[in-house]
């Protein structure tokens, strides 16, 4: 009874995260117009709804009815699984992010996170690795020597970004002793890790926008520049699906973030509320984090100009890398002999 | 020679450490940006919204009536003759009895057009006007899909016999 009770609200969870995550992703298209609007001492959409609220309703509406084409001699199935990659894998991020605290119903407690697993940071580079693949599958299936080099460009960056990205989370590793994202949070019960682990910190955000292909990390996909990349030939929904998983894994690194270095659910003065009270205001929390650094991610885009690709690959291999690493060694040091 | 005092003496100097770190620029930057969240957007909402023009603005044309309602224009052309662009085209015609009422004098305009895409919105034809008939307003010239749409012919300029649908032009008629 109560293993069934615990299947159901997992799969509930699991239905609300998809949900939720589509949402955010959907109004945060809705969110960086407006923001982008803001710093240019613009309006941004406001037409569609009250205050505009209604455009990613139309965007998407739009998308869909658009023409459908595929390019002659493309591969037909990798054409098509090309973006539902790259979709999948965004989308399959935030199922080990614990969303709170665990909540005790009826003597049964509930762990508000799909997946617990013991890897859990594992599990989420691994799956965030595996959204090259859609990138590159993408851009390969095209048939189309410029999207092949857009994609080729696109996942080289991706996987230069991720060695360091890796690395830059060890020192966490290392002082949570787990791999466990539940662990890691609770770990940051006293102090955040933002505090222990400063560099590592903005090793991990360099990286996170080079993987979400955000600005000025934006290269595979400056339609000005350099013709639009990897999607060059998608059209609809097809399109709308690569750039709306970039919205999702937006969403997904935000709450990856929070979670590794921002203390997940927690808050100062957590301990003053009643244990409920708490869990319910450590959600609120967490998407307050996760909506924050969302709002950076589109900050930044108007504030820094994008990188040459040589520059890209100079960061991300001879200062990322190294540093990441050094910060092993200083850390594994602070933590082996005092 | 300078013209502002906002120039930088521009070197080649090395970049220091924390100007080689960016960081600090970075967060130079993000302050700029952010500011900005907070300043008065400068977009007029247009339908809603209209800005005002200037006194001396040339819109779309008008044929004015005298105070009685009847026609100002007697076709004399003039304002075809003055036209760089040749865009107004007349075809005059004599006025009937019992048509006193619609035209002042005893040569009316049957055809005026204007063809909106060659018109220059110089304003010659409105200073050539020996009576009083075509002024410039404030009003935009509307789009449209049709090329043929844009020639715009006397029931489109004329203004309206009812006092409310008068066009002011007191500011044009200073002017001359």
């Amino acid at each position: 009874m109560i293993l069934l009770s615990i299947l159901l609200f997992k799969t509930g969870l699991a239905f609300t995260l998809f949900l939720i995550t589509l949402g955010i992703a959907a109004y945060s298209t809705y969110f960086e117009r407006k923001v982008a609007a803001f710093m240019q001492d613009r309006v941004g959409p406001n037409r569609a709804g009250p205050l505009g609220l209604l455009q990613p309703i139309a965007d998407g509406v739009k998308m869909i009815f658009k023409e459908e084409h595929r390019p002659t001699g493309s591969n037909r199935i990798l054409f098509i699984l090309g973006p539902s990659i790259a979709m999948l894998t965004a989308l399959m991020t935030t199922a080990v992010v614990p969303w709170g605290k665990t909540i005790t119903i009826g003597g049964t407690a509930y762990s508000l996170q799909v997946a617990d697993i013991n890897v859990g940071i594992l599990y989420v580079f691994g799956v965030v690795s595996l959204g090259v693949y859609g990138i590159l599958i993408g851009g390969w299936s095209s048939n189309n020597k410029y999207s092949l080099l857009g994609a080729v460009r696109a996942s080289s960056q991706m996987i230069s970004y991720e060695l360091a990205m890796g690395l830059s989370i060890i020192p966490i590793i290392l002082g949570s002793s787990s791999l466990q994202l539940s662990d890691i949070v609770t770990s940051q019960y006293e102090v955040w890790n933002i505090f222990k682990y400063p560099l590592g910190f903005l090793i991990f955000l360099i990286c996170a926008f080079a993987e979400t292909n955000r600005t000025p990390f934006d290269l595979p996909e400056c339609e000005t520049e350099l013709v639009g990349g990897y999607h060059t030939e998608y059209t609809s929904m097809k399109l709308g699906f690569f750039l709306f998983s970039e919205y999702v894994n937006m969403f997904a690194s935000s709450a990856v973030i929070s979670t590794l270095f921002f203390g997940g659910y927690h808050f100062p003065g957590m301990s003053l509320f009643p244990e409920g009270i708490a869990a319910i205001l450590g959600i609120a929390v967490l998407f307050g984090k996760i909506i924050f650094f969302i709002f950076f991610f589109m900050w930044i885009r108007w504030t820094i100009p994008r990188f040459r690709y040589d520059q890209l690959m100079h960061l991300g291999w001879q200062v990322l890398m190294p540093m990441a690493i050094l910060l092993i060694v200083i850390y594994g040091a602070i933590f082996s002999f005092i | 020679m300078q013209l502002t005092n906002r120039s930088k003496q521009v070197s080649n100097k090395e970049m220091t450490f924390s100007e080689r770190m960016y960081l600090p620029a970075i967060a130079g930057g993000l302050r700029v940006t952010f500011s900005h969240m907070f300043k008065k957007s400068a977009t007029v909402q247009y339908p809603e919204q209209v800005r005002e023009h200037s006194a001396v603005f040339r819109g779309q044309h008008v044929l004015k009536r005298d105070a009685e309602g009847r026609e100002n224009c007697t076709a004399c052309g003039l304002c075809a003759v003055a036209c760089p662009a040749e865009a107004i085209t007349i075809v005059a015609e004599e006025r009937k009895k019992g048509e006193e009422h619609l035209y002042r004098e005893e040569k009316y305009a049957a055809v005026y057009d204007i063809n909106m895409l060659r018109c220059i919105f110089c304003g010659l034809c409105e200073e050539a006007c020996p009576k009083d008939a075509i002024y410039l307003t404030d009003r935009i010239v509307t789009s449209n899909y049709e090329r043929a749409d844009f020639i715009f012919h006397k029931e489109d300029l004329v203004e309206a016999v009812a006092l409310e649908g008068r066009i002011d032009i007191t500011k044009r008629k200073k002017d001359k």
